[in-house]
């Protein structure tokens, strides 16, 4: 195995006695504090993450828009320059190959935002289904990535920052943080409010440092990035998505636009509307003692329908919680089925998601 | 980062302990080094009284938020009782392992077993040579095999 790819900040992650894994090829701070600690901080304050390992892609040209259209189930064309645009990017069979945040830089210029694990993958499937004309840089490695992300990451960065509270969701824009030039975005992967900055490695430390120093900041592993987007019902590529499951099984049927020009899934994908997808991803309340993991059976009386996609214990609703892919029958509010945990059965009741939702001022 | 594990209980290379009781009973539960490693624990499963276990059968399991392991029988013997609060704050093996978080109180088969456990100088060497061959494995991410117990199941995601 390669060794492992170290971000700019790995040498401030072992400082603060971060627990540092493997993922996706790169070492990562997987907690710092603790798991729940770092998650309420994120829900109550301010936490911030080192995402660097996120692969970043630039496409551009004047076939640049056109390709990504091909490329992603979302209708990219629409967002203006300067939105985030949210898309599964589909094989034929409509499985999803990556699910991905696409930046429109400009009219011609894209960022696409990228799972680390799936880095090689992704760019292999990105240039093999680009026009000679579309221009595929790689920047992942040699981008930073920092997050922001909580009810008060808007007054932490616009300490340093004015305008960033006029930053709307999903929206993005270049700015100058500290002396360095950023790529900003209103984005997150937590069920907060937030922000992502881009920077070159270079920048990274500084930024971090600057952060740091705010005491309403704490530092958020990985683990607690988990628990958060999990709450929240984001999609974890590798649990929720995979090649042999499609956006219209896991909910994203928004994010699947049949009314745009043709996608790569699109006859699939389009079948499977016509005839209803075979199974549904429901969020679960354990009403029984246990927690449901990633590939843990769904049984109904002893026959199996289906299986866990994510599952933990929830920091903030303090209950152990369910994604699950189960058959249409099983999935509307209040059915219930068990999870095979070990020996055991356990029970469930399907519940509404996301199973957090933040309140709005 | 020393931890100093207390000099009346013995130790397994899984990260039990056992305090030896009065009439051959026994308490059984995790270390302040297992429960470090694990991180926030929220659920734990234990056997029920009565069940009969030989040294190194998987008599439970415990959860932290993204992990699950297997707890190993330091000893073998009879559950005569189980910690009945892990059931609502199975936090209790984080903030007391030795104390409030334990889990488990046996009767001993074999006293034989319990003597050949590590004394907690021993098992605190043990501890210091697991902890730099994790740093090594941080480093240059060597994912041997290994027989600690406490291994996590599931890989880490995000």
């Amino acid at each position: 195995m390669p060794p492992l790819q170290q971000t700019a900040l790995h040498d401030r992650h072992v400082r603060a006695k971060a627990r540092m894994v493997e993922f996706g090829g790169w070492s990562m701070p997987v907690q710092y504090a603790g798991i729940l600690e770092e998650h309420r901080h994120v829900r109550s304050a301010c936490g911030l993450f080192d995402l660097s390992h996120m692969g970043e892609f630039y496409l551009s040209g004047s076939t640049a828009t056109g390709d990504l259209q091909l490329l992603v189930t979302n209708d990219v064309a629409r967002a203006q320059p300067g939105q985030c645009v949210y898309s599964p990017m589909c094989n034929e069979r409509g499985g999803v190959v990556d699910d991905l945040v696409a930046y429109r830089l400009e009219s011609d210029r894209w960022l696409l935002v990228v799972n680390a694990s799936n880095h090689d993958k992704d760019l292999a499937w990105v240039r093999a289904h680009t026009s000679p004309t579309t221009v595929v840089d790689d920047q992942s490695f040699g981008t930073s990535l920092l997050a922001l992300q909580g009810p008060f990451a808007a007054t932490v960065l616009g300490d340093h920052l004015e305008e960033a509270s006029q930053l709307k969701a999903f929206r993005c824009s270049q700015a100058r943080l500290a002396g360095h030039d950023v790529l900003l975005s209103r984005t997150g992967y937590t069920g907060e409010d937030g922000f992502e900055i881009y920077c070159t490695d270079a920048a990274a430390g500084p930024l971090w440092d600057l952060f740091m120093a705010d005491p309403r900041v704490k530092p958020i592993g990985l683990g607690a990035r988990d628990t958060l987007r999990f709450e929240a019902r984001l999609l974890l590529y590798g649990n929720d998505l995979d090649e042999e499951t499609t956006p219209l099984e896991a909910g994203l049927d928004w994010t699947v636009k049949f009314d745009k020009p043709d996608f790569i899934g699109r006859a699939a994908l389009l079948a499977q509307r016509d005839s209803g997808p075979p199974r549904k991803l429901v969020g679960f309340k354990m009403t029984g003692r246990g927690v449901a993991r990633h590939g843990y059976a769904i049984v109904a009386g002893n026959a199996p329908i289906g299986h866990v996609a994510s599952g933990t214990f929830s920091p903030t609703l303090e209950q152990n919680l369910g994604l699950g892919f189960v058959q249409p029958a099983f999935a509307a509010e209040g059915s219930r089925f068990a999870v095979q945990i070990r020996a055991q059965q356990v029970e469930a009741e399907v519940v509404k998601t996301p199973f957090y939702r933040r309140p709005r001022p | 980062m020393k931890s100093h594990f207390p000099e009346q209980l013995r130790y397994t290379k899984d990260h039990e302990w056992v305090e030896l009781l009065e009439d051959n009973h026994a308490r059984v539960g995790i270390t302040d080094y297992a429960q470090e490693q694990l991180g926030d624990i929220v659920f734990v499963e234990v056997p029920e009284p009565e069940t009969e276990f030989e040294q190194g059968d998987t008599f439970g399991v415990v959860e932290s938020v993204k992990a699950v392991s297997d707890l190993y029988m330091p000893v073998g013997g009879k559950v005569l009782e189980v910690n009945p609060d892990l059931e609502d704050q199975p936090e209790l093996v984080n903030q007391a392992p030795y104390g409030d978080g334990w889990m488990l109180e046996i009767e001993l088969t074999d006293t034989d077993e319990y003597e050949n456990l590590m004394g907690a100088e021993e098992y605190e060497e043990y501890v210091q040579s697991e902890r730099d061959s994790k740093e090594d494995e941080a480093d240059d991410d060597d994912e041997e095999d290994d027989d600690r117990g406490f291994k996590d199941d599931e890989d880490d995601r995000d």
